[in-house]
């Protein structure tokens, strides 16, 4: 079946890729990697019949955020091989801490039982006069409008808080100041001054 | 041979574990940490939406949104720390990171 196809296919690159992100020598290679995880989880969206949350994925994450990643990533101009130093040191501890907890979710997914009838075995297929988006839309608007609500102020609160992070004001830069300038009067700019004939001024 | 509810629960379970692996292999780079952090709530959506799916309950894609969202803005703050960071030391490594004493 076609569709066992695309989800080994979606899943095996999605779990590559990601193992490439946190082996990677090179962290811009490591985000590109992340990228595709990304692409092959929305793959598997796709796949679960969760279209709207699939294009949000592609759109605003790696649309969005994975660049800003690639931004800073190219911006700083860090000795990324300095900071690989102790990768060896810390494989051991790592890799015990990796497989233990692997092992712990296997166990738990492998014993898990749910309520006959409850978990379909198929994906739900989406109602068939209305489309995924519109399901979630009219959700989102009615019954959890407050977490939307909350989730908004949430990104008010992340954008200015890292515009508020990130602006500094330099030393020793003239800037426009408009109310000085609007406030500015003749007698501040013109000065009369009275000569005396065959004189001067001192 | 069809896939189901499990399959999906265990790619998320692996990609999750790449995370925390992740995290404690590359200590000294926060980038790498932060990314790491990025494929631990890449593996919780999958989750969410893996049970949403197979429940036919649309809560769960309404909860992934929120995730999906709460995890936007971490990139973004977190970033920006390292951002400051890096303009205030001239470097990103975590060992260095000790300034609090603590």
């Amino acid at each position: 079946m076609l569709s066992t196809l695309f989800f080994y296919l979606f899943a095996f690159t999605c779990i590559a890729s990601a193992f490439m992100v946190i082996a990677a020598k090179n962290p811009v290679h490591a985000v590109l990697f992340l990228i595709l995880a990304f692409f092959n989880a929305a793959g598997l969206f796709v796949l679960l019949g969760a279209e709207f949350i699939a294009m949000i994925l592609v759109v605003v994450y790696v649309g969005a955020v994975m660049v800003l990643f690639l931004f800073v990533v190219m911006m700083l101009d860090v000795d990324f091989a300095e900071l690989r130093a102790g990768f060896l040191k810390f494989l051991p501890v790592g890799a015990t801490v990796g497989i233990v907890l692997l092992l712990e979710l296997l166990l738990v997914l492998g014993a898990w039982i749910t309520a006959p009838g409850m978990v379909a075995r198929v994906p739900t297929p989406p109602a068939e006069d209305i489309s995924n988006t519109a399901a979630l839309g009219n959700l989102l608007y009615t019954r959890y409008v407050y977490l939307f609500q909350g989730a908004g102020l949430i990104l008010l609160v992340a954008m200015i808080g890292s515009i508020v992070l990130t602006l500094h004001h330099k030393q020793g830069v003239r800037r426009q100041s408009i109310a000085a300038q609007v406030g500015r009067t003749r007698e501040m700019g013109v000065e009369v001054v009275k000569v005396e004939s065959g004189r001067g001024l001192s | 041979m069809t896939v189901g509810l499990s399959h999906y629960l265990t790619v998320a379970a692996i990609l999750f574990t790449l995370g925390i692996f992740g995290i404690f292999l590359n200590r000294k780079n926060v980038i790498v940490i932060l990314m790491s952090v990025e494929l631990m709530l890449l593996a919780v959506n999958i989750n969410l939406v893996a049970f949403s799916a197979f429940h036919g309950d649309l809560a769960g894609q309404v909860f992934a949104l929120i995730v999906l969202t709460v995890a936007a803005a971490e990139a973004a703050i977190g970033l920006a720390i390292v951002v400051v960071y890096f303009r205030n030391r001239g470097t990103i490594d975590v060992a260095d990171i000790d300034l609090l004493k603590g």
